[in-house]
């Protein structure tokens, strides 16, 4: 034991710095590593970078590992290819869930990790791929950083790089320098991104700016989603068919289902007219005379909220009319970064089908033709094809301005006729309930979320919407029956095909 | 030629004696093939190999002025039995590949190549995809190595032991006439250090000398009766050659004190984990002090014997580190202390997990327990182990891991492929699933969301082939695909010849994208590229009907997934028996960007007319039912929150980084999705005319918009 205690006294107490870097492919990840090594051996130390690419290069989680230590005379640290959990200083996060990878990765630890990180999102395919809202809430990785980190530093990277013309290696090598992660200065972050040789001025610009915003440290606010608009009441309208509707929504309606009734007869106004509007306040107000204070105004609130949705429904000559708007122009120009010298044009892909062509038939012809298959075949083989619309140019433009001047016809349509039984069935079935259940009622009107989507992707949500109407009888009597129906509606958005609401219908079944 | 340059990396080729060499493992091996004189190299690309292929592409001017031949060979056979150049010459030779994909590739050369034995260093340099990051199946290449006794080395992870082991293991081939492989994980390859170079040496024999002065000698050859002679030659002669050299070079290498009541032996690959587990241990410091005695093996097979014996014997316990399975590093040498009746405890698999990488995590506990089983007083008063768990089990931490989600790789934005599956998935909708062999390539990224199609994968180049039992009469035609990585490689003859003699009835999907893109965007035999060294352009469809396959429809546009849609409906349906091949053919997104985007910005910055185009989403027309992203997947096209209160879902939306494939638009159009998707034109540097049609153009459409906004009654934004 004498030989084993000397030898513990000749053991050194030096440790590796450790660095982890998590990106996903495409990000830069193997950049920003050559660019810490580089930093590290000019500042005299040792540094030794490993990395698992592979195919994960092709968007995938990627992840790079960094040691370094200061080199002593003679000596060659032994370093480790593989992060473990206790050894790593800092974890460098591309984007806001790989910042939340590194904690379940256990790489982050309270007693000595620092967390710089991007709060931007690039959202993994499971998320964007559902019919519903399955994008992952960004707060629980600032929560569990909170629990789990030193310190963390963090924002919006991937905006900042790109509004300086580069990528998110550079603003992450800059926040890294802001933060005081390495103990090196200033002057050899910049000396190693100059070094480099490419993409030197934007990249030294992105590091400067990312560099100053973390030298505040601190993580930036995040939200699960962004808030949604709901505009005060106003107090005039400058026409008197606008003024008409506000003084209706504040005399016949409660004061919290204003801002949402507004929301619905601008909709309804901007979708139609002034008229359209007073039938939604006319629809909703039967709903208000259900309702009472007492359950919170809920059933007038989604009344307002989805009656417009049902109104408002997506016709030939909605598309028409939203995509030849000036307004729109002007978005796409600031969407698609055109500088003012460049010219922009569009091109619009339409497929409209037979569906879509009869239902703007007046209601006579337009159910004829859909009650003689032949006679709607016959139709759908004109029509039904892939049409590519350039918008800027005069005849296209012509043509989609003349069907969105199509609004005064539309109350004659077949597709109106068919959206306003549908919608008065459905109302039906909701006010039914109102007295009885009234949570379930309220329900009712929320699963109008299902209704989504153009031709196949409609005609399913369409059927899915319809499948759990057919269920509402079956929950009257249950006081949980509120809850059944949200989970219709949630399993109704999980897939494409429905798979899930049909597990939900049977266990119904069985109840 | 491969769109990405290694220029720089080249210039690391060319150092001189006494230069620091700073850069990547792979690149190391490299270089040091060059400094041990070889004369001709070859292989196959594949993750974590691809770099040395790719450099030594580049790099012809150092090849040639060396003398030594470099091959892209056509599969790891092909590189394999390129090592016979060594066989009767005194000529060193490297080839490399991705292991065991690979090894299994090139088993049947190696067999051949190791009976007969090499005159000349014959060096596998085998990137061994195990672990994290693997993209194969979790195998050993060990037990190859075991079964045609060739020597495997497995050197401790930094580059002056890497470089060691090229030029030593070229040695050692020679004194044994046995063929070495160098194993190198994904880590090791992908390492960034240093080491001090020597000279690159020409090669002393010269392939030209032996193509002028041939050799034979029948006995070399794999045929009754010198088969029989090889097999005990590999006993008598080679087996103990090797061991001498070995031991008296001390390749194995040993640290720490001399003695202790425990040992650690261990594959020199996982040196560097092993020194930070006993360092949290307390028993070993960074600079490579150890309170235990370790035994590294930078030799893994053959095992020298006496070694082994004499640094168990007097211990009480001895682990062995020996990653993967099967452990036929721990079973022989259990049947070296048997035949030594040495009665030392051996450990491996029980502390350490049978199978999985042995990351930091899991060789700290697995030699701490072992230690605290035999040696309990060496850990002294035991520092506080790093131990992730209380924060894992942190109430907020556990909510988080409900929420992350995984990241699979996938396909690039802008992908060919991806129209391919968009239109296959069209065809199940009208025709019903459909049985779906997928091979090996960037393809099979078609298994995961959101495409979900493909049920198996044989291996590169069989998917056709793995289709072949279905050759029976039913309402559905199964469907296989390959690309043409794999067509190349193995499947014109295994898949395609195959189902051509069999008359298979099948649909066979050929995917070229003028790459091979997963490894890293290599030439084939039909890149599209003129490549002074290759022989390129060279048709698939003519290959498939040179084979003879009646029906060959050549696609040329991937994007256009109307005409992919009907072509493959066609292929299912028609009358006509026997195999149906569909090629379809667009260039490879990733290098396509590589090769253009320079000249476009160019181009730009020049004034030429450019026009940018880009897709976009009109998001008050998408009601957010996301059924475009299941037919698509692409990074650029994702989704996003709005402040619509009467919108609950989030739209879609696409990014910046759109390179304007046209997949989201022919997909809306070929599916009938919705009119939301807009492509949008941006002509940079306008001609007179451009400006001159776009002002009136403007003057008439800002007239009308005008007209109607000014006459529409409605709430002020």
């Amino acid at each position: 034991m004498d030989d084993l205690a000397r030898s513990t006294e000749t053991l050194a107490a030096d440790r590796p710095f450790g660095i982890a870097i998590l990106a996903m492919g495409g990000q830069g990840g193997g950049v920003l590593t050559d660019w810490i090594v580089a930093l590290a051996e000019s500042q005299g130390w040792h540094a030794q970078s490993t990395s698992i690419a592979g195919v994960a290069q092709r968007t995938g989680a990627t992840l790079y590992y960094i040691e370094m230590l200061k080199a002593r005379d003679g000596l060659r640290p032994i370093l480790s290819l593989m992060p473990s959990p206790g050894d790593v200083d800092v974890v460098v996060a591309a984007e806001w869930i790989e910042a939340g990878r590194s904690v379940l990765r256990g790489l982050v630890t309270p007693d000595k990790t620092l967390l710089v990180a991007s709060t931007h999102r690039a959202y993994a395919v499971s998320e964007k791929e559902k019919p519903g809202d399955a994008i992952a809430d960004p707060v629980a990785v600032t929560e569990a950083l909170g629990v789990a980190a030193r310190r963390v530093v963090a924002f919006d990277m991937e905006a900042l790089a790109q509004r300086l013309g580069t990528v998110i290696s550079a603003a992450l090598f800059g926040a890294l320098a802001g933060a005081n992660a390495l103990p090196f200065p200033r002057e050899a972050y910049v000396a190693v991104i100059r070094a480099g040789g490419r993409g030197v001025e934007p990249s030294l610009k992105a590091f400067e700016a990312a560099a100053a915003h973390a030298s505040q440290g601190g993580v930036a606010p995040i939200e699960r989603a962004r808030a949604k608009r709901l505009d005060a009441l106003p107090l005039t309208a400058g026409h008197p068919l606008l003024e008409r509707l506000l003084a209706r929504i504040r005399g016949e309606f409660p004061d919290p289902a204003h801002a949402l009734l507004y929301a619905g007869v601008r909709r309804l106004t901007d979708f139609q007219d002034a008229d359209y509007a007073d039938e939604y306040l006319d629809r909703v107000g039967r709903m208000a005379k259900l309702d009472n204070s007492a359950h919170g105004w809920a059933l007038t609130g989604a009344a307002a909220k989805y009656i417009a949705v049902a109104m408002a429904y997506d016709d030939i000559i909605r598309i028409a009319d939203l995509k030849t708007r000036g307004s729109r122009f002007d978005r796409v120009r600031r969407e698609v970064r055109a500088a003012p010298n460049q010219i922009l044009y569009m091109t619009e892909f339409m497929h409209p089908r037979a569906e879509e062509i009869v239902g703007t038939f007046p209601r006579g012809l337009g159910q004829w033709i859909e009650n003689h298959r032949g006679a709607f075949r016959f139709i759908d083989r004109l029509v039904n094809k892939g049409r590519r619309i350039r918008t800027g140019t005069i005849s296209a433009f012509l043509m989609l301005y003349f069907l969105g001047g199509m609004r005064g016809w539309r109350r004659r349509t077949l597709r109106h006729a068919q959206e306003r039984a549908h919608l008065e069935r459905w109302l039906d079935i909701a006010a039914a309930q109102a007295a009885g259940n009234y949570a379930l009622a309220v329900e009712i009107l929320n699963a109008r979320r299902l209704v989504k989507g153009y031709s196949d992707t409609h005609a399913r949500g369409l059927s899915k919407f319809d499948r759990v109407m057919a269920a509402a009888p079956l929950l009257t009597n249950r006081a949980d029956g509120a809850r059944w129906m949200r989970l219709l509606v949630a399993s109704a958005l999980q897939d494409e095909a429905g798979t899930d609401l049909d597990g939900t219908l049977k266990t119904i079944a069985t109840l | 030629m491969a769109e990405r340059s290694f220029a720089r990396e080249v210039q690391d080729l060319k150092k001189r004696a006494g230069e620091e060499f700073s850069g990547e493992g792979i690149l190391a091996i490299t270089k040091a093939l060059l400094q041990s004189g070889v004369a001709y190299v070859a292989g196959y690309q594949g993750a974590p190999i691809s770099h040395l292929m790719d450099v030594l592409n580049d790099a012809k001017d150092v090849l040639d002025e060396l003398g030594v031949h470099f091959e892209n060979s056509a599969s790891e056979a092909a590189a394999a039995a390129t090592l016979s150049a060594s066989v009767m010459y005194p000529i060193r030779g490297a080839v490399t590949w991705k292991s065991t994909a690979g090894t299994n590739v090139a088993a049947d050369a190696l067999s051949n190549l190791a009976s007969g034995g090499v005159k000349g260093g014959a060096l596998i340099v085998i990137g061994e995809d195990y672990g994290e990051g693997s993209s194969i199946m979790q195998e050993r290449t060990h037990s190859y190595a075991m079964k045609s006794q060739i020597w495997l080395l497995d050197p401790r992870p930094d580059l002056p032991s890497i470089v060691r082991a090229v030029e030593e293991g070229f040695e050692l081939s020679e004194v044994s006439n046995t063929p070495v492989m160098l194993e190198v994980r994904i880590r090791s390859c992908h390492v960034h250090g240093k080491f001090i170079c020597k000279d690159n040496r020409k090669p002393p024999f010269t392939l030209q000398q032996a193509l002028e002065q041939p050799v034979r000698d029948a006995n070399r050859i794999v045929l009754p009766p010198a088969s029989y002679l090889h097999e005990a030659e590999k006993i008598e002669k080679r087996w103990p050659a090797a061991l001498r050299f070995i031991k008296e070079r001390k390749l194995n290498e040993f640290f720490g004190p001399e003695r202790g009541t425990v040992g650690i032996i261990m594959q020199g690959g996982m040196y560097n984990g092993v020194m930070r587990a006993l360092q949290h241990l307390g028993l070993a410091d960074i600079y490579g002090e150890s309170k235990i005695p370790l035994y590294v093996l930078n030799v893994t097979y053959p095992l020298i014997d006496d070694e082994v014996a004499a640094f168990c014997a007097g211990k009480s316990a001895v682990l062995v580190v020996e990653e993967s399975q099967p452990e036929y590093i721990e079973q022989a040498i259990n049947t070296i202390l048997r035949r030594h009746d040495i009665n030392t405890r051996l450990a491996g698999k029980g502390p350490l997990p049978m199978g999985g990488e042995y990351t930091a995590s899991v060789l700290l506990k697995g030699i701490g327990d072992f230690l605290v089983e035999h040696t309990p007083a060496l850990l002294g008063n035991r520092p506080p182990l790093p131990d992730p768990n209380p924060v894992l089990q942190h109430d907020k931490v556990r909510a988080l891991a409900k929420v992350v989600p995984q990241r699979p790789p996938g396909f690039c934005t802008g992908c060919p492929e991806r129209p391919i599956f968009a239109a296959m998935k069209l065809v199940e909708q009208e025709l019903g699933p459909h049985h779906v062999s997928a091979d090996i390539g960037c393809h099979l990224f078609s298994i995961l969301p959101p495409f979900n199609i493909g049920a198996t994968t044989m291996g590169y180049g069989l998917g056709p082939a793995s289709a072949s039992a279905f050759n029976v009469k039913a309402a559905k035609r199964p469907i296989s695909v390959m690309g043409d990585g794999g067509f190349w490689h193995n499947g014109l003859s295994s898949s395609i010849g195959n189902a051509v003699y069999n008359q298979q009835d099948g649909v066979i999907v050929v995917v070229d994208n003028f790459y091979s893109s997963a490894t890293g965007g290599q030439d084939l035999p039909s890149s599209r590229a003129r490549n002074p060294r290759r022989s390129t352009n060279n048709s698939i469809v003519d290959a498939v009907k040179g084979v003879g396959v009646k029906w060959v429809r050549q696609i040329d546009r991937t994007y256009d997934v109307a005409k992919m849609r009907d072509t493959l409906r066609e292929a299912l349906t028609t009358a006509e028996t026997g195999p149906k091949v569909v090629v379809a053919s667009s260039e490879c997104m990733l290098n396509k960007q590589r090769r253009v985007r320079p000249l476009f910005q160019k181009a730009q910055r020049d004034g030429k007319r450019v026009v940018r185009e880009r897709f976009g989403v009109d998001e008050d027309v998408c009601t957010g039912d996301h059924a475009c992203i299941r037919l698509s997947g692409c990074p650029s096209l994702s989704v996003k929150h709005t402040d619509d209160p009467l919108k609950d879902d989030p739209v879609a939306a696409i990014d910046d980084s759109c390179v304007g494939c046209g997949n989201c638009g022919d997909v809306s159009e070929a599916a009938a999705l919705c009119p939301s998707f807009y492509r949008a034109d941006i002509i940079s540097n306008p001609t007179w005319l451009d400006r001159a049609l776009a002002k009136l153009r403007s003057a008439v459409i800002g007239f009308l918009q005008n007209r109607r906004a000014g006459a529409r009654i409605a709430f002020a934004d």
